[in-house]
């Protein structure tokens, strides 16, 4: 599943190494080779077909946040292997290898377009950004400094579900961040929820869908059953853009699907509804 | 048809043999009350070691056994009477969810449950207990209707998994089930869930959001299928057996963690060999947990149910 990911060009190829392989990727979507400075200026998104490929948590938080603004919190709570899962263990050190990141989750404060909020990012490069002990430990408590602090809270899931290795304590997970989007619920604190590919399963059928605005990234994959299991157990033939932002969107499960450039700003002009600006 | 599993073989040749002689003295007005005597002895004593050994996935299929007592067979036993209720007031009404209204000695209570089908039939009419979004939706309405009249919620949770068909993707279920885990938390009355067979997941956890959760002995609680599992770890879904070990899904691995507050002993080889024993006990922990329950205040309530599932998870702080 891997689908959204741009791929580089071999960097053991040509003398100016840096330089030369680094100039071109690939497009997911249409296959077209891009130059580099303009699929990064355009925000990781295709020039040509508009692809949207995905974007790691410090890249998305760049995204939003005003510049210098964001100071992370809960750094420190990182996976444990409470059930001395098999290969648990490695796939952790391989996913903070992968994502430079010690959590698939990352949290915080920053202003956007001079709004304060709070901010939480899942990273697909860790360990396909699934929520265990840790990243619900971490939403949680993004949501009640949120409720403490009374400010909007912003969460853009990235992430293939409840993480395995942590059995039941992942189930668990969604229970918690439901508790505590409850609360933020119940006293009236903005929570718009941002689904980005992919969003599925146990972060989907949680926290990820009980936004007071729920919002999509264009091509999305968003679904609540692996398509292996979905197409597995269809009677009725699955729709050409089954489990896309644009299907949730046809039936009602999401607000607006809005392109990577222009959510900053719809960010903020939700954000100015709730808070009055 | 009967349904026999591989470690069960013994036992049941046992069986066979004692309902025989019990024929014979029946038909023949011989008497082979000694015989059967031993043969029910030496039955026991092979349920005990075989029980006592039980690996995850032993359980596993346990918990997924076809002659195991579904919520409607609790429900029959363990409630004076019930009404049930039909439909979610949106779309339909679903036959792998169950609910309405019941007695427990005479004091009326909520109840909701997931229903496998016994024969084929029945097995496609409640989808082999793999609830839609109008299933879960119609839980909400019936907890809502609880709350609304005080009383308190009783599900019994059964389940492989939320169904993941196109439908259910259409309608929602993702939405469904996440809703489901918002308005339970801060539900007004006390839910008791009890996980009487399959705890399939999301799909599961739905309606098991509750102030205790209990769970039978031999019925199972986990974020996956071990067959799934194994299919992801080794690509193979036929070491789903070393799955479930590693996915420690069993009844006390979940009230190790703390999701679980206690563990129901089952009739001895199983609910399914004595329903009506199983249904007494399920009875009896439901009248010690609900009392206290109702006595506490809805502020009380409320935030023990939320610090309940505020503390679950396991995670390091990082020291450096
Ligand atoms: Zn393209």
């Amino acid at each position: 599943m891997q689908r959204g990911w741009f791929v580089r060009r071999s960097r053991t190829e040509g003398l100016a190494i840096d330089e030369m392989n680094d100039a071109w990727v690939k497009c997911n979507g249409c296959q077209q080779i891009l130059f580099a400075r303009d699929f990064e200026r355009n925000l990781k998104v295709c020039p040509r077909c508009g692809h949207h490929h995905r974007l790691s948590a410090r890249e998305r938080i760049e995204l939003l946040a005003d510049p210098a603004t964001f100071v992370e919190r809960d750094a420190e709570v990182v996976s444990a292997d409470p059930l001395g899962f098999p290969e648990y263990a490695d796939k952790l050190s391989k996913g903070r290898a992968n994502s430079g990141l010690p959590e698939a989750m990352v949290s915080g404060t920053c202003t956007l377009s001079g709004i304060p909020i709070v901010l939480a990012v899942a990273d697909f490069a860790f360990m396909g950004g699934s929520m265990g002990s840790a990243v619900g430990e971490k939403v949680a408590r993004a949501m009640e400094y949120a409720l403490e602090q009374r400010l909007p809270i912003v969460i853009c899931s990235c992430s293939g579900g409840a993480r395995m290795q942590e059995g039941l304590l992942s189930l668990m997970q969604m229970a918690k961040t439901c508790a505590a989007a409850a609360k933020l619920h119940e006293i009236g604190i903005p929570y718009i929820s941002v689904l980005t590919d992919p969003t599925m399963a146990g972060v989907l059928a949680s926290y990820a869908s009980v936004g007071d605005v729920v919002i999509a990234e264009p091509g999305a994959l968003i679904g609540f059953a692996g398509q292996r299991v979905a197409q597995q157990a269809q009677v009725v033939k699955p729709p050409p853009n089954f489990q896309t932002a644009e299907f949730q969107l046809e039936h009602g499960m999401v607000d607006i699907v809005v392109p990577r450039k222009e959510l900053k700003h719809t960010l903020q002009r939700i954000l100015r509804f709730f808070t009055g600006g | 048809m009967r349904t026999i599993l591989d470690f069960e073989k013994p036992i049941a040749e046992l069986d066979a043999n004692i309902e025989a002689l019990k024929r014979i003295t029946a038909e023949q007005g011989i008497d082979k009350s000694e015989q059967i005597a031993a043969l029910e002895r030496d039955r026991e004593r092979l349920l005990r070691e075989i029980f006592r050994n039980l690996t995850p996935w032993d359980r596993t299929l346990l918990a997924r056994h076809p002659q195991r007592p579904y919520a409607l067979d609790y429900i029959r036993v363990i409630f004076d009477d019930f009404i049930e209720l039909h439909g979610d007031r949106q779309f339909g009404d679903d036959g792998a969810i169950i609910g309405g209204m019941a007695w427990l000695n005479e004091k009326p209570v909520m109840v909701i449950g997931q229903q496998k089908g016994r024969d084929l039939k029945e097995r496609q009419r409640r989808n082999f207990g793999m609830a839609k979004p109008e299933g879960y939706r119609k839980a909400l309405r019936l907890m809502h209707l609880a709350q609304k009249f005080g009383r308190p919620v009783i599900t019994f949770v059964d389940t492989p998994a939320a169904d993941p068909g196109v439908e259910s993707e259409s309608r929602g279920i993702s939405e469904a089930i996440a809703r489901n885990l918002r308005e339970m938390i801060m539900l007004k009355v006390p839910i008791v869930s009890i996980v009487i067979g399959e705890g399939g997941s999301g799909g599961a956890l739905g309606i098991a959001v509750a102030d205790r959760v209990l769970m039978l002995e031999y019925a199972i609680y986990s974020v996956i299928p071990p067959e799934g599992c194994a299919a992801i770890l080794w690509r193979d879904p036929k070491r789903a057996p070393e799955a479930a070990e590693a996915l420690k899904l069993t009844a006390h691995d979940a009230q190790r963690f703390g999701v679980v507050d206690e563990v129901i002993e089952e009739p001895l080889g199983g609910a399914h060999r004595d329903p009506l024993a199983a249904a007494q006990t399920v009875k009896e922990a439901l009248l010690r947990h609900l009392p206290p329950l109702q006595k506490l205040s809805v502020g009380k309530l409320r935030e023990s149910r939320y610090e309940r599932y505020r503390n679950l998870g396991m995670w390091h702080i990082a020291t450096e």
